[in-house]
């Protein structure tokens, strides 16, 4: 019988117009003994929403998970969960807050010390037992959270992002030392669940990886890994991983990515990308090494961007037609190199073009604005129709992107005070 | 640490919902029920002292104890209240319609016309009388400190970090652990700090509490305020200079024996991960914490209340409840009738209450005194403003002078009005003075501080680059304060001036009437007015005057005070 049997599973909020924001939807899961599977995508693509389901801290709208052949529908004893800001409570001590859960479950005192205690030494907190959490450096602190979940010796163990918090090498340090303890079975726990929104780290630890969709979240693809632990970032079969979920993701046909597939509509939702990090992006694809063309893998690792961040900015770029993005490259276009050789002012017009071209919420902006008498017209009122395609959270975010993009391209400006857009530029 | 500000002004989306009328009305019955209780049993009680109050200065020793006592008793009493109150209204989302709006209404109700309606009722309580009135002085200074802090920790029920939630649901905490482990910590800072303000608050409002006089029902309580009551009534100069060398002392004695120990306690339940700034100290603490006597006395009662979070086997084995599914319309439909029902009784109760003895004159009267009494809150919240935030600024940007300054104008927020009657009341005789201009500045005696700290405290936070800036850049003079101190003080000082605006309200009681042995004077305002009614013992009218004080401070709350609030943090706010 397989640990967690996920079927169907959807889960939607309402939205201001009535209808339903869909955040998840027909997720087919299972999780048997031994394995860690790896939850892989974006931001908005509701990975962690899916492990909150798992974890019973939210309900769902529809479909089941299933734990040991019961329904999950409340926090279930067995399942702990790492988090992604630690979670820690501040007041209590190293020791306190790995006693917590034990102590929820009503064992007698000196069994919630002994286990503590062996929690504490197994994952490597010796010695730190009565430090106050604010005490501890980020890694350590994780590692409380580590113990805190497995001193109840949970059968299925969820993390979310557990290492993004911390610095590289600190969470390279805390993902072998998992991975060893695992290896080497001394973990009282039979299954993982990992959310992640970062490629290699997903491809260094799981035996299977499912690639999510965003808005809504979808699973698109389902990649095992089969390579042998302890895994070689510098591997060439580590490497074709990569370079595949790279691929898998900006693929044309059912991506999560492309964007600029679909011609964008007003209501296409904007990802808030500064234009600096565009103009920063085009200058470094325009010269060596890269030369106008560049594999995602090698600019993510080269800038130090995580999936996360390059993905917005590379598909903005695609989207102003500035580049291409295809099988896990991304090409600079001619206006692209056109843009990378001219100075502010030229860039300003360049860039005004292309928003007006193929960003059709400036554009609809702009116009309205030409229309009024008195050019201008409050936020209010783009919000309100954005709303009834997104959920508010949204509506406001591509808004703010399209007012950042717009202040740089002089489309219009905007006053934060008055909340009003208009046509005019202070001077 | 910031003051909290009140529901009215942080809180609601609309202006006024139809909960805030049901909260009204709710009170005003409440009020309308004792003070038609207390009419029936006016006759009987006459006289209780049995041993006078003397104004020797060896008494005051015993006086202060028992006023401490009576302070600790109604902390607690706070504490029960604000525990289940706070948490009814933060977790029950059908309860919190009411009991938002109600208690921001309760903050508005001056604290002495608690006093005026419940004593006779406290007192007609207990048997024997003493004990009555001991009640009804608790009650008093429970009213003085229970609100902010309800108020205060519901405010941080709302903000526990939803990690921190999940985690505990993750782990299967239950109610009650969950509450001692997560709920009260997170909020023990913040509440700690209202705990003190509570203290100060009652201290003002001492002398009300416990000499408290209303119709023919006269109740002096041994303790320092009826010492104070008791020497201006004897124009005994010296009894008031002991009086306030007593109450020196009981508040330093209250600040390191029990408030700083508790911040210094506190401290470790920052939320704040980073080990920043000086941790507060305590020598009392520190004594305690390092001869374990402390530890070693409640280690039984410690055990004891761990065994409580223990869950029951039974629980345990129990399957989780599935989540509540979204009520159905009847539910919604038949709470709505109920209330509204409820609402129509009480409006009926409340009305037949008023029509006996009151005509629309008295109701006109008393928009009228509201409105000179608004006046006089308004000039002197801008007096206030004007010299202390200058000196606000000026000491917070001195973090040495900050850390002298504080206690002082701690002491100084705790002193009673009729401590300085001696000296107005001379004065304005000598001089022959009007008292409805000179009277005033005893309104914003004690709250005038609540400016001061505030400011000082959003002076001290600017951040050390922009203060570098300014002089890298050569911004000095009245540039300096346009542009650098004045905005970036400024959501402190609104909050400081809202605390200051209500305590005015609520202190215009003791200030428009003042007294110094037989000479009375008294302003034209709607505090002499409660107050001249609560000596004639006129329900009707103290109702009245009540109902229109709190609907004063709610309305200039809900359509100044927030608007400017809400910019305030918007605008202004650093970081």
């Amino acid at each position: 019988m397989a640990l967690l049997d996920i079927h169907a599973l959807r889960q939607s909020f309402p939205r201001a117009d009535g209808g339903e924001h869909l955040v998840l939807d027909g997720v087919e899961l299972a999780l048997t003994e031994g394995q860690i599977v790896g939850l892989l995508g974006r931001t908005g693509s509701g990975k962690s929403t899916l492990l909150r389901l798992i974890a019973g801290l939210a309900q769902p709208s529809g479909g089941s998970v299933t734990y040991l052949g019961n329904p999950v529908n409340g926090p279930a004893p067995g399942i702990a969960m790492v988090f992604q800001s630690f979670a820690l409570f501040p007041w209590l001590t190293v020791l306190e807050n790995v006693q917590l859960g034990l102590e929820a479950l009503g064992l007698p005192e000196p069994e919630i010390r002994k286990r503590a205690l062996a929690a504490i030494d197994l994952i490597g907190l010796d010695g730190y037992e009565s430090a106050y959490p604010r005490e501890l450096s980020g890694g350590m602190r994780q590692r409380v959270g580590f113990a805190r979940a497995l001193v109840v010796h949970p059968n299925i163990l969820l993390m979310d992002e557990p290492f993004s918090a911390l610095d590289v090498l600190t969470a390279e340090t805390l993902r072998t030392d998992f991975l060893e303890l695992w290896g080497e079975g001394k973990l009282p726990i039979k299954g993982v669940i990992l959310v992640t929104h970062n490629i290699e780290e997903a491809v260094l630890m799981c035996d299977r990886i499912l690639l999510f969709s965003t808005n809504p979240g979808r699973i698109i693809s389902e990649i095992p890994v089969d390579l042998k632990q302890p895994r070689n970032r510098l591997d060439a079969q580590f490497h074709d991983l990569v370079e595949k979920i790279y691929v898998a993701m900006t693929a044309r046909k059912q991506s999560p990515v492309a964007v600029a597939d679909r011609v964008a509509t007003i209501d296409t939702m904007l990802p808030r990308v500064s234009a600096n990090l565009l103009s920063g992006l085009i200058e470094t694809l325009a010269v060596a090494p890269f030369n106008g063309k560049a594999d995602l893998p090698v600019l993510a690792d080269e800038l130090h961007l995580e999936l996360d961040e390059l993905f917005p900015v590379s598909e903005s770029l695609q989207m102003l037609h500035f580049a291409e993005i295809e099988g896990g490259d991304i090409k600079l276009t001619d206006i692209g190199k056109q843009f990378a050789e001219f100075g502010m002012d030229d860039r300003k017009k360049l860039f005004q073009r292309q928003l007006l071209a193929y960003v059709p919420l400036a554009t609809h902006i702009r116009r309205v604005l030409q229309e009024r008498a008195n050019h201008s017209a409050p936020k209010s009122r783009f919000l309100d129709e954005l709303e009834d395609h997104m959920s508010i959270e949204d509506a406001e975010h591509t808004l703010r992107a399209v007012i950042a993009w717009g202040r740089y391209a002089e489309v219009f400006a905007y006053d934060d005070d008055s909340g009003a857009f208009s046509l005019e530029n202070p001077s | 640490m910031r003051v909290i500000v009140p529901i009215s002004v942080g809180g609601w989306v609309r202006l006024f919902s139809r909960w805030d009328v049901l909260a009204v009305l709710l009170i005003l019955g409440f009020l309308v029920f004792l003070a038609e209780a207390s009419r029936h049993l006016f006759e009987p009680l006459t006289e209780l002292q049995s041993q006078p109050l003397s104004l020797d200065p060896r008494n005051l020793p015993e006086y202060s104890a028992r006023t401490t006592l009576r302070m600790l008793i109604a902390m607690a009493l706070s504490l029960v209240f604000t525990f289940t109150y706070a948490t009814l209204a933060a977790r029950n989302k059908y309860a919190e319609k009411l009991l938002v709006p109600l208690l921001d209404i309760l903050q508005s109700v001056p604290i002495l016309g608690f006093i005026s309606i419940t004593v006779v009722f406290f007192m007609a309580l207990a048997p024997g009388r003493v004990l009555g009135a001991e009640f009804a002085a608790i009650f008093a200074i429970f009213t003085s400190q229970a609100w902010n802090m309800a108020f205060s920790f519901y405010q941080s029920l709302r903000t526990v970090p939803a990690e921190l939630e999940e985690a505990a649901r993750n782990f299967r905490l239950t109610t009650w652990m969950r509450f001692w482990r997560l709920d009260v910590p997170f909020a023990m800072p913040q509440l700690i700090w209202n705990m003190m303000m509570s203290m100060s608050g009652s201290w003002f409002f001492v002398v009300a509490s416990e000499a408290i006089s209303v119709g023919n029902t006269t109740v002096t309580l041994p303790g320092v305020g009826s010492y104070i009551a008791l020497a201006i009534e004897q124009r005994d100069l010296h009894a008031v200079l002991w009086a306030i060398a007593a109450m020196l002392v009981v508040i330093l004695i209250y600040d390191q024996v029990l408030f700083r120990p508790l911040v210094a306690w506190a401290d470790r339940f920052r939320f704040e991960q980073e080990a920043g700034g000086i941790p507060p100290r305590s020598w009392v603490f520190d004594v305690l914490r390092r001869s374990g006597i402390i530890e070693r006395l409640t280690r039984p009662f410690a055990e004891w209340w761990r065994s409580t979070m223990r869950p029951q086997p039974s629980a345990m084995a129990a399957p989780s409840k599935p989540a509540p599914k979204r009520r159905n319309g009847w539910v919604t439909y038949l709470s709505a009738v109920s209330a509204f029902v409820i609402a129509l009784f009480l409006l009926w109760q409340v009305a037949s209450f008023f029509m006996q003895e009151i005509g629309l004159a008295d109701v006109g009267t008393t928009l009228l005194l509201g409105l000179a009494t608004l006046a006089r809150v308004v000039v002197l919240i801008a007096i206030a403003s004007v010299i202390w935030v200058p000196i606000g600024v000026w000491v917070g940007t001195r973090p040495r002078a900050a850390n002298m300054i504080q206690p002082v104008a701690q002491f100084l927020a705790a002193f009673p009005a009729n401590l300085l009657f001696p000296i107005v009341v001379s004065i304005i005789v000598a001089w022959n003075l009007s008292p409805n201009i000179w009277l005033s500045p005893l309104m914003i005696l004690g709250t005038q501080w609540y400016i001061l700290f505030n400011v000082i405290a959003g002076a001290s936070a600017i951040p050390a680059e922009l203060r570098a800036c300014g002089a890298n850049l050569r911004v000095r003079g009245w540039l300096w304060w346009r542009r650098i101190a004045l905005p970036a003080v400024f959501p402190y000082y609104v909050t400081g001036a809202i605390t200051a605006s209500g305590g005015s309200w609520n202190a215009s009681i003791v200030a428009e009437v003042a007294s110094w042995g037989d000479v009375h004077l008294h302003a034209y305002g709607l505090g002499a007015y409660i107050a001249h009614q609560t000596d004639v013992g006129d329900f009707h009218r103290i109702v009245l005057g009540i109902a229109v004080m709190s609907l004063f401070v709610v309305v200039v709350n809900r359509t100044f005070w927030r608007p400017l609030y809400a910019y305030a943090e918007r605008k202004f706010r650093l970081g």
